[in-house]
């Protein structure tokens, strides 16, 4: 039967090469289903890849699309390197863009320049408030940060449910579950006038950059990778293990709080139900993507954001369903995941198991991912 | 490894670009570009399924004069505008939003684009180049109504609501005076599933309201698992937006019937021959915008009679579901004897008439 066996040392080269070996292999798959559904496959992929890069308002749409995933993903991926597994960034996003978008809402009609950073402290101490809940739950009482980080999520989504269908409903909006448009000095400047791509494009670089700076730095990102890499030789050296879990937890909370506030003042305008649309979960996925550093989250993230703007392309000219896209779009994270697994392991054909092998992959396999 | 695999890819994406530009340069013909956006898949088999229907006739009628597409399962948040402002950017001149969430984005990009036509379905805001269009489901709801509460026999009808919006709870209001109508025992019981389409948790509220005794459900939900439910339990339902009777071929008693087609056929020509005006139309039974589905197996000829004669009364306009005397839930009075309401008040109605049980959520 077909076994894997763990290699002895994953070589460092295929590491960073499988996300590339990811993409050409959803290519190859994605043109064998484009196929299979009589579109032309080679059409589909200009669509999806070239074409919103040929014009303005697809490069800015692509910046709209991939600000939040690479502020979400930059935070989370602290957090996974150090072991440390927040799931909940989708919770996180919702509260963030609840409590500055509510900053807004209170205040209406009232603004001026002062509304906005208030906004933004809002959005980044709400997200971190809910992160700090797993936070707290692991280091006091060793609760999974998996399951309640994971499970936090829905609660927030319930939560901005309840608000505007109650307290921060529309008040001249016929009872529609949404809540009014904000003022004017509550939106994200335009950075390119005529599109939408605001400044939160610009947060999102500012915070690639001081994470890169900090994991590279600074002595509580060396800490950061040490824990996760080794967990025994970290406490052995005296680091302060809730400290880390701490911080991770209240980074990649309030980046995912401010991710969420600039899509309420950004794009938005105003908060309605579906304002989390799975930024939180995708952004994990950038994250891996993009192989826990800050600059392949900047790439994996535009990556990402790219086959959803082009995906949306494909299914205008070619009438594709919308299923075939998802399906394309979950490729990528299955041939990533697949070639992780073979770089660590090596499939070995064996006629008989042995009653005592287990050599099965474990569930998460960032501490070898990361390098 | 890696760089090969870069080459590859650049290589692979550069024969891309050389076919794309290829194939475009012979798809090249003057036609009229109609876009319609949804917020489901097509397959929910009930409200963007329908919308999908109207685009099929649009198709259908017009020919080669127009070239259609569509796109679906668009989330009512952050994307929504992206998706319209697509559509503008590839050359569609008229473009139909089918969600209630769809209304502020298809106003900014409408704004944007004035030369653009839009078309948003179930919204209150409009302007010179976006008008609105809706169905009045209540009348539907109502001759069901009058179904229900005949064929029920323990007085008790199940409702899965979406969310508390005027159009739901409308249709609550109604399909409640139809049953009360006829049945002064009748009671109503709702389950909110703050969702349009959700099957899993529409089949668990349909199991639900079964276990407190329901014995017909009407839904406000678009997925046909309540009627799957209740062919399973033996029950009766109602069917929301398409037909559903294949999927409670005992349990359906009726379906109200979204038809689309006849108002997409008329915007989108007029359209073509520049008489296009912005408005806001609000079609009915008598519009064939509403259509009341074939009676199930399990209704006898007397229901089946009484119901027509109320569809085809309100159809003729001789009749108003919401006529007075008529009490608020709270049992403050909200029209007098022999007033029909004003559409205004309908379009905004927030509360429950005299006799339902429950509050709204707030």
């Amino acid at each position: 039967m077909l076994r894997l066996e763990p290699r002895r040392a994953p070589s460092e080269a295929m590491i960073y090469a499988t996300p590339f070996v990811a993409v050409a292999l959803t290519l190859a798959a994605g043109c064998v289903l484009f196929a299979l559904l009589g579109r032309d496959p080679i059409q589909a992929m200009y669509l999806i890849f070239i074409k919103p890069l040929t014009t303005l308002s697809g490069r800015a749409e692509l910046a709209v699309k991939a600000t939040p995933l690479i502020l979400i993903a930059t935070g989370l991926a602290v957090g996974f390197r150090a072991g440390v597994w927040n799931i909940g960034a989708e919770g996180q996003f919702t509260v963030g863009a609840l409590t500055g978008g509510s900053v807004a809402l209170a205040v209406y009609p009232a603004g001026g320049p002062w509304l906005l950073p208030l906004m933004a402290l809002a959005g980044v101490i709400g997200g971190m408030a809910w992160a700090a809940i797993p936070a707290f739950l692991r280091t006091r009482f060793n609760a999974n940060e998996i399951l309640v980080s994971l499970m936090l999520s829905y609660v927030a989504v319930l939560l901005l449910g309840v608000l505007v269908h109650g307290l921060l409903r529309d008040p001249q909006g016929f009872n529609f579950p949404e809540s009014r448009l904000f003022q004017s000095s509550a939106l994200l400047p335009v950075l390119i006038p005529g599109t939408r791509a605001h400044i939160g494009a610009i947060f999102a670089l500012v915070a690639v950059a001081l994470t890169q700076l900090f994991m590279a730095r600074h002595i509580s990102g060396y800490q950061i990778k040490v824990l996760g890499l080794a967990p025994k030789a970290a406490r052995f050296a005296g680091f302060c293990e809730r400290r880390i879990i701490w911080g991770c937890f209240l980074l990649s909370g309030g980046l995912a709080g401010l991710a969420g506030l600039c899509e309420a003042a950004g794009p938005v305008g105003q908060l309605v139900p579906a304002l989390p649309v799975g930024y939180g979960f995708t952004a994990i996925i950038v994250a891996f993507l993009g192989r826990l550093h800050p600059l392949g989250i900047l790439a994996g993230g535009l990556l990402i954001g790219l086959t959803y703007i082009g995906g949306e392309a494909a299914q205008i000219a070619l009438r594709l369903p919308a299923a075939a896209i998802a399906i394309f779009q979950g490729m990528l994270l299955f041939f990533l995941l697949a070639s992780d697994i073979l770089v660590r392991f090596r499939p070995v054909w064996r006629p008989r198991p042995r009653p005592t092998a287990s050599s099965g992959p474990e569930p998460m396999p960032a501490t070898t991912l990361a390098p | 490894m890696k760089f090969t695999w870069g080459r590859r890819l650049a290589a692979a994406v550069m024969v891309m670009a050389a076919g794309a530009v290829i194939t475009g340069a012979f798809a090249q013909a003057k036609k009229t570009k109609v876009a319609f956006v949804y917020v489901g898949p097509i397959g929910d088999h009930g409200w963007s399924y329908q919308h999908h229907q109207g685009l099929l006739q649009v198709q259908k009628e017009l020919g080669d004069k127009v070239e259609t597409t569509h796109i679906e399962n668009v989330s009512e948040g952050p994307d929504a505008e992206r998706v319209v402002d697509q559509l503008v950017q590839a050359g569609h001149e008229i473009i139909f939003t089918t969600s209630f969430g769809f209304m502020n984005p298809t106003l900014k990009v409408a704004e944007r684009n004035p030369k653009i036509k839009f078309e948003h379905v179930s919204g209150f805001k409009r302007a010179d180049n976006m008008a609105t269009s809706n169905i009045r489901y209540y009348e539907g709801r109502y001759v069901a109504g009058i179904m229900a509460g005949k064929l029920s026999k323990s007085n008790t009808i199940g409702y899965i609501a979406s969310f508390p919006i005027p159009e739901v709870v409308m249709g609550i209001n109604a399909a409640y005076l139809g049953a009360k109508s006829v049945n002064p025992n009748v009671k109503f019981k709702v389950i909110w599933v703050s969702s349009w389409f959700d099957p899993g948790k529409e089949a668990d509220a349909a199991k639900a309201l079964a276990d407190q005794g329901a014995d017909v459900l009407f839904q406000h939900t678009d997925s046909p698992a309540p009627m799957k439910f209740a062919e399973e339990r033996g029950i009766l339902a109602v069917g929301q937006a398409s037909n559903m009777a294949a999927f409670g071929p005992n349990a359906q008693i009726t379906a109200l019937v979204n038809n689309w087609g006849p108002y997409y056929v008329s915007r989108v020509k007029a359209a073509m021959d520049g008489t296009w005006k912005t408005g806001d139309v609000w079609g009915g039974l008598n519009s064939g915008m509403l259509n009341i589905a074939a009676y199930g197996k399990k209704v006898p000829a007397d229901v089946a009679a009484l119901a027509d004669a109320a569809r085809d009364k309100i159809a003729k306009g001789e009749f108003h579901p919401f006529t007075g005397p008529l009490k608020k839930q709270d049992g403050s009075e909200f029209l007098k004897a022999g007033e029909k309401i004003a559409d205004k008040d309908l379009s905004g109605m927030n509360f429950y008439v005299e006799g339902i049980d429950g509050a709204l959520p707030k």
